[in-house]
């Protein structure tokens, strides 16, 4: 177990910037998720933690020890591939002792590790197994052992759920998860999955273009993010374009272009906007966070689309300068149909104030 | 885990520099014997006082010898290419998509061309249906005649050995294409009311163009490159045969000329084959397609495909059949006869006891194995370094392994020549024609291209990721190359090795301009025992080769059984 410092990272493919002037701190023992949408840079960080890539500028390291140039075999990483990467000329114990084997251990001792890291990720009669004899969730735990088997300072995992069916995923994500905190080893997660990543990490690295744009817990970023994009990509949002036309102790009140207004809490909102009397502002309102009938910031529109999906209905209303996702929960007796009028109201507290 | 020092060789191996040491011994490899030596024939070729003198003669109107021999080289390969696609393409349809009795036992033997050198096939030929062949004689006996009725001989000749030895090529690409042909094209074709001729137009032709088009360049390329037939049918007038009269005559800078127009046609041909290769789709390649063949039903035609296919496999044995029993008749009691009279096993005998006759073999043996070692070495590290490895020139590396593939062997043999008949710093300042060393030096050169193919065609398929992981558990890039590049590129490195090997045991073409003489390789000596009227013997050497070449063929299909299950 062990911290990972990123100071000052940079990584150049030719002329183009795969990630620029990163800065980060992992924990040791934490579990911390890199998010981001493809060719955000996301990956490329790991390969440089890994080892399979260098940086071009500054530095990395695992707590003291600076590992910046140091080759992937020496840096006692455990990694998961994307597709996992098995060695398919071997059984799944061959697979899991290779690590082993490199490290020197006894016969004795190898045979008693891979045992007992098997029974750990539930394959504990698949020792003999080829590899194509096992499904891709089996698959996916071999890749796990053989990683955890060498006791890694630092757990490094690609996307390993994508190659998985919906339901399969959620298992194997819990299963990652209770695995990891057992053995408390620092993990570092790729993910382009905001679900993913909410659920297992302890904190959150939002990606963009190769710029981190938010460092948080998941409630954090959820509840609290820092500019348009993040909220954007995390959970569903809509964002109302609008300008700031009073601020009156906690209230910050918004007109939209169509005059429609809004008024919420003027803590709401995110640290780096500035609030001043006709600034442009997005005000961010979580589908969810809608209710129907009169309250505050009570509106009326039509609707345009209508969803049933078992826990929710979900509505789109059109108020002619934006349109809102709405989603209410256990309300089955009354869903109302295309073209109907529709009032909703959004609470004081739900609303959530945004820069450019 | 301790603090690992970062040592000096880390430094190094981690550098932007180290991938440069690492390519840096094989391009100095393919410098001193694939460029240096084509420069020098190039420079060669503009030897004289006036600028491109040897070029005006070999294009002067007033003596057209060798104008005669690029045409009839041209026109042997146009011909060559049709025949070959007739027979190949026919031969795959009738294999692929008909039942009928004997189906079974031809497809095996389709594929016996391929097992027969190319000197002992042309050999086997001229037994056959030669001048004073078994076939001619035996018809002229049976007419009473004056003079044989037919035979085997000049360009016809030629292309007669051409078509049975190359149709392969064409009926390999065909009867692939044409398994991966889903049926359901076919039927898709019917159910929107194609009839039959517009379904072979317009789907099943258009799907099989590529293989065509491939097959069609390659045995071009082959047929150009041609030296044994048109030597033992004696048909002078092709590049090849120029090039080796011109050296034999001491003329050395037409002898450059005419290998320069050679392989200018050749390189070209190699270009516009890659850009195809590059620009060609590969079809449906949907899995668990069911063949279905259509049983030839009516009476008439089952009795004509049982004799047709009964005369086939006939044909296709024929020549092996003819060595076996000549490697047994007793040498110079064979004279006009329809077949044999005396029968010995000497020969054979003589192989492996006799000092002078077992030589050449324990030449060849020697020469391959040393030249086949050079292509494991550097086939296998030029194949990863162009597979994995990001260097400035990687282009250059490639277009430079695959050209000595091109280069005729009479022109890789005129190469060398030029280059070492005096002494120079890439032969350690020895002169290297006349002694031992040549020869292994010309195998190395022609078959790096088949280890080099053969490998990075298994590890295009090995996922970068798996060699990655071995590095993230720990080990070292030397452990992983072991225990997992190589294990699972085995195949793939095995195949040309040995395919390598075997070419190298009856290469012909390239030995017979540049062995010494006192290190004959095989093929040589069944050339002068075949003029020393030795047939037994020459058969004997043959019928070694053939066995040899049939026990790699039995290991490679064993091995790539069982690397199915690896498919990742």
């Amino acid at each position: 177990m062990k911290s990972v410092k990123i100071e000052n990272v940079s990584k150049q493919f030719g002329q183009v910037y795969g990630v620029k002037n990163l800065n980060l701190d992992i924990k040791a023992g934490e579990f911390f998720t890199f998010l981001g949408p493809s060719g955000c840079g996301k990956t490329t960080t790991l390969r440089m933690i890994a080892g399979f890539y260098y940086p071009t500028n500054g530095h990395i390291l695992f707590d003291e020890q600076d590992v910046t140039r140091l080759p992937p075999n020496k840096r006692n990483i455990g990694m998961v591939f994307q597709n996992y990467a098995l060695f398919p000329h071997m059984t799944v114990d061959e697979n899991i002792a290779f690590g082993l084997q490199v490290r020197k251990f006894s016969k004795a001792e190898i045979q008693h590790k891979v045992d007992r890291i098997r029974g750990q990720v539930h394959l504990a009669t698949y020792g003999k197994r080829k590899i194509n004899e096992l499904s891709g969730g089996q698959q996916q735990r071999v890749a796990l052992a053989r990683a955890l088997v060498i006791e890694p300072d630092i757990l490094l995992l690609d996307e390993p759920l994508s190659n998985l069916d919906a339901k399969l995923r959620e298992e194997t994500r819990v299963e990652i998860k209770r695995i990891q905190s057992e053995l408390g080893i620092t993990t570092i997660y790729v993910t382009h999955d905001q679900m993913e990543a909410m659920a297992m990490s302890d904190r959150i690295m939002v990606m963009e273009n190769g710029d981190i744009k938010q460092i948080g817990t998941p409630q954090e970023i959820y509840h609290r993010p820092i500019n348009r994009f993040v909220a954007n990509f995390i959970g569903e949002t809509n964002l109302i374009e609008g300008t700031i036309e009073a601020i009156d102790g906690e209230d910050i009140q918004v007109i939209t272009t169509n005059g429609l207004i809004f008024i919420g809490r003027k803590q709401q909102s995110s640290p780096t906007f500035t609030h001043m009397i006709g600034d442009k502002v997005f005000i961010s309102i979580r589908p969810e966070s809608i209710h129907l009938g009169a309250g505050d910031n009570t509106l009326t529109g039509k609707i345009t689309f209508v969803e049933f999906t078992g826990i929710s209905v979900n509505y789109i209303v059109d108020f002619t300068a934006f349109s809102l996702k709405v989603m209410i929960i256990h309300s089955y007796d009354q869903i109302k149909s295309i073209g109907e009028d529709i009032t909703i109201n959004v609470a004081y507290d739900s609303l959530y104030f945004l820069g450019e | 885990m301790e603090k690992q020092p970062v040592n000096a060789w880390t430094r190094m191996t981690h550098s932007n520099w180290f991938v440069y040491l690492l390519i840096a011994p094989l391009f100095l490899v393919l410098l001193a014997y694939v460029v240096y030596p084509f420069y020098q024939t190039f420079s060669q070729s503009f030897a004289g006082d006036e600028a491109f003198v040897h070029y005006k003669k070999f294009f002067d109107m007033a003596s057209p010898a060798n104008l005669e021999a690029l045409w009839t080289s041209v026109y042997i390969s146009i011909i060559s290419v049709l025949s070959c696609a007739i027979v190949g393409i026919t031969m795959a349809f009738l294999l692929e998509r008909y039942n009928f009795p004997g189906r079974r036992i031809l497809s095996i033997l389709v594929l016996v061309p391929m097992a027969l050198p190319p000197l002992v096939g042309v050999l086997s030929f001229s037994f056959l249906y030669g001048d004073s062949g078994i076939f001619p004689r035996f018809f002229q006996q049976l007419f009473g005649l004056e003079q044989v009725p037919f035979s085997l001989k000049g360009i016809w000749g030629v292309i007669v050995v051409h078509t049975f030895t190359m149709y392969t090529y064409f009926y390999l690409t065909a009867s692939a294409a044409i398994k991966g042909l889903d049926p359901a094209l076919e039927e898709a074709a019917i159910s929107l009311g194609a009839g039959r001729i517009r379904i072979w137009t317009k789907v099943i032709l258009p799907m099989l163009t590529p293989s065509i088009v491939a097959s069609s360049l390659l045995v071009f390329m082959i047929s150009m490159a041609s030296y044994t037939a048109p030597l033992m049918f004696g048909v002078e007038r092709t590049m090849t045969m120029q090039i080796y009269l011109s050296r034999t005559n001491g003329n050395l800078e037409m002898a450059a000329t005419q290998s320069m127009i050679l392989s200018f046609v050749s390189i070209t041909f190699l270009i516009v084959m890659r850009w195809y290769q590059n620009r060609r789709n590969y079809q449906n390649l949907s899995k668990g397609i069911s063949v279905h063949r259509s049983e030839v039903s009516s009476k008439g035609m089952k009795i004509f495909a049982t004799i047709a296919s009964f005369v086939g496999t006939f044909m296709l044995i024929l020549p092996i059949l003819v060595l076996i029993l000549i490697s047994f008749s007793v040498d110079g009691t064979w004279k006009t006869q329809i077949l044999p009279t005396d029968y010995t096993f000497d020969h054979y005998i003589a192989l492996f006891t006799d000092e002078r006759t077992w030589r050449p073999i324990w030449n060849s043996i020697q020469m391959g194995v040393i030249a086949t070692a050079g292509n494991i070495i550097f086939g296998v590290a030029a194949a990863y370094a162009m597979v994995r490895l990001n260097f400035k020139g990687k282009t250059l590396l490639d277009i430079l392994i695959m050209v000595p593939w091109a280069l005729p062997g009479t022109v890789v043999a005129v190469n060398l020549i030029a280059a070492f008949s005096t002494e120079n710093i890439f032969a350690f300042n020895q002169v290297l024609i006349g002694t031992f060393w040549i020869l292994p030096l010309a195998y190395f050169i022609r078959h790096l291209p088949l280890v080099f193919r053969s490998t990075s065609a298994s590890l295009v398929q090995l996922d970068q990721s798996i060699e990655e992981a071995s590095r993230g558990l720990g080990a070292t890039w030397w452990y992983s190359f072991r225990r997992i590049v190589v294990p699972l590129t085995f195949t793939g490195i095995l195949a040309g090795t040995l395919l390598a090997l075997v070419q190298s045991f009856g290469e012909f073409v390239a030995s017979i301009l540049i062995y010494s003489t006192s290190t004959i390789p095989l093929s040589v000596a069944i050339f002068q025992k075949l003029y020393a009227f030795k047939f037994g013997t020459a058969c004997a050497y043959g019928v070694l080769q053939i066995c040899l070449i049939l026990v790699v063929l039995i290991i490679s299909e064993k091995l790539s059984k069982g690397s199915a299950g690896s498919a990742i």
